[in-house]
């Protein structure tokens, strides 16, 4: 399991990132804390709001 | 053995120009990677609209270290159902300020259509690369609209191993919120009462901590595939009410309360009480994602389990797989999520057994928000994103939105939670500045 650094080629683009759409998955976090009844599991920190 | 030496040294110098040359928005040296979005949420039924312009920037500094930096501003208008629920004869009720008052028609679910707020969030992430091998990311977040504020902070300790094909992580945030809700805190439990009589209430404002700890390990399995598993302990404490949310009481016959203390016309006090969570919450979630490249095709998948001491438990599924066209891509997205509901949800309050004859309300806790119902959310969506020179990209997304309230079997069904429908549409610019 694993690889060297130079076979890393496909795992340094961007949308090999765990998150790589950040604002998409900013408003999603969103939206959906505002409407259901659990939330997080990605990260820690990000902020809340009145919306729940 | 020489000629082995001399293909690796090749292949890592490959990699190295493939890193340097792919289309990843990672800036270089001093510049900003920028990430600007418009979101236009609307719901049917003139529930809740949002238009929420967004900014994200980030630039890499000296030594490792990193700094980014984000803003929100979100604009909310509509209606938002009260926690009543439909009966065949219309309803009226007093807004939060206690000086107005809104009227729903027989067989329509109530709705507050005096909801109306602006957010402004603001955060910013400095990432510090303590050696080689480990970084330190501190985090700090504000968030203020009319009646709630919510300050935190966070860090984050990550440190890779096995040549860097393995990171462990763990956090720490820590949020104080502020809730100062129109008109002041509703009495537990306690009646809504009619226009401009003396409002039920305890006080002007509350507060609540949140503290969440994580744990996490994210790994590359192959040059296509990597994978990350979280575990997620929350823990909040305070007020956790919605201070705008109330239940219908009824009687043995099923008709809105209308006698003794219920008795409008001599007490002032409408058949609706506000409602009451616990001030304590223990969250928890497992959290996994896998990222695989088909070498140009990307799918991104993740699941997430959760359970709290609320009696909630969900499941989340999230599908978004990256098409890669000539130039451009195509990424259709699917998301399920079902919850069960909270312990203390409840469709109604009946007079003589949940409530007694004197108002009191004999449980503990009651609410009929319908996010703590058992539901079920199904979006579907799809983005199509285009390269708009060497370092910016222009993309767009449409989202369906459908969430059910599941457990509604033993209600009828005049007096079910109706289908929320929403759509989402976004358009993004990144850029490097």
């Amino acid at each position: 399991m694993g690889v060297q650094p130079w076979e890393r080629d496909l795992l340094a683009k961007k949308s090999m990132k765990l998150n790589p759409d950040y604002l998409d998955n900013f408003f999603d976090e969103h939206i959906y804390f505002s409407k259901e009844a659990t939330s997080g599991g990605q990260g820690v920190g990000g902020g809340g709001c009145g919306c729940n | 053995m020489q000629l082995k030496k001399i293909k690796g040294q090749m292949s890592l110098a490959a990699g190295v120009l493939l890193q340097v040359s792919s289309p990843s928005s990672q800036a270089q040296g001093s510049e900003w990677d920028v990430d600007s979005a418009v979101l236009l949420y609307s719901e049917g039924d003139g529930r809740v609209s949002a238009f929420e312009p967004a900014i994200y920037a980030g630039r890499d500094l000296q030594y490792g270290d990193r700094i980014d930096l984000r803003l929100v501003i979100d604009a909310l208008t509509g209606a938002t159902p009260n926690g009543a629920y439909a009966t065949s004869q219309a309803q009226t009720f007093t807004t939060p300020s206690g000086n107005g008052s809104y009227t729903t028609k027989a067989g329509d679910t109530p709705q507050d259509d005096t909801f109306h707020d602006t957010r402004v969030a603001i955060g910013a992430d400095w990432t510090m690369e303590l050696d080689r091998l480990s970084k330190l990311t501190l985090g700090a977040n504000l968030s203020t609209e009319y009646d709630y504020t919510s300050l935190g902070i966070s860090g984050t300790y990550a440190r890779d191993f096995n040549n860097r094909n393995t990171t462990l992580t763990a956090g720490l945030a820590l949020n104080n919120d502020l809730i100062k809700p129109v008109g002041g805190l509703p009495a537990e439990l306690m009646p809504m009462v009619t226009q401009d009589s003396p409002l039920n209430r305890d006080g002007d404002s509350d507060t609540k901590v949140i503290t969440d700890f994580l744990v996490g390990i994210t790994q590359v399995v192959d040059r296509k595939t990597i994978i990350q598993i979280n575990f997620s302990l929350g823990l909040t404490d305070g007020y956790q009410n919605d201070p705008y949310k109330i239940l219908s009481v009824v009687d043995t016959n099923g008709d809105l309360a209308s006698t003794g203390i219920f008795n409008t016309g001599t007490t002032g006090n409408l058949p609706y009480v506000y409602e009451k969570r616990p001030d304590s919450r223990q969250r928890n979630s497992l959290y996994f994602k896998t990222v695989h490249h088909f070498e140009e095709d990307v799918i991104n998948f993740s699941y997430r389990y959760y359970w709290d001491d609320w009696d909630i438990t969900s499941h989340t599924l999230d599908l978004k797989y990256r098409y890669q066209l000539a130039e451009s891509y195509l990424q259709p997205h699917i998301r399920y999520y079902m919850q069960s509901a909270a312990e203390f949800h409840t469709h109604n309050l009946l007079l003589g057994t949940d409530v007694d004859t004197a108002g009191n309300v004999l449980l503990d806790y009651a609410s009929n928000d319908y996010r703590l119902a058992e539901s079920e959310t199904l979006t579907l969506g799809l983005k199509y994103g285009i390269p708009m020179g060497e370092n910016s990209e222009l993309s767009m997304r449409a989202e369906m939105i459908r969430q059910t309230v599941t457990d509604d079997s033993n209600v009828p069904a005049a007096e079910a939670t109706p289908d929320l429908d929403a759509v989402v549409l976004q358009v993004n610019y990144s850029f490097v500045w």
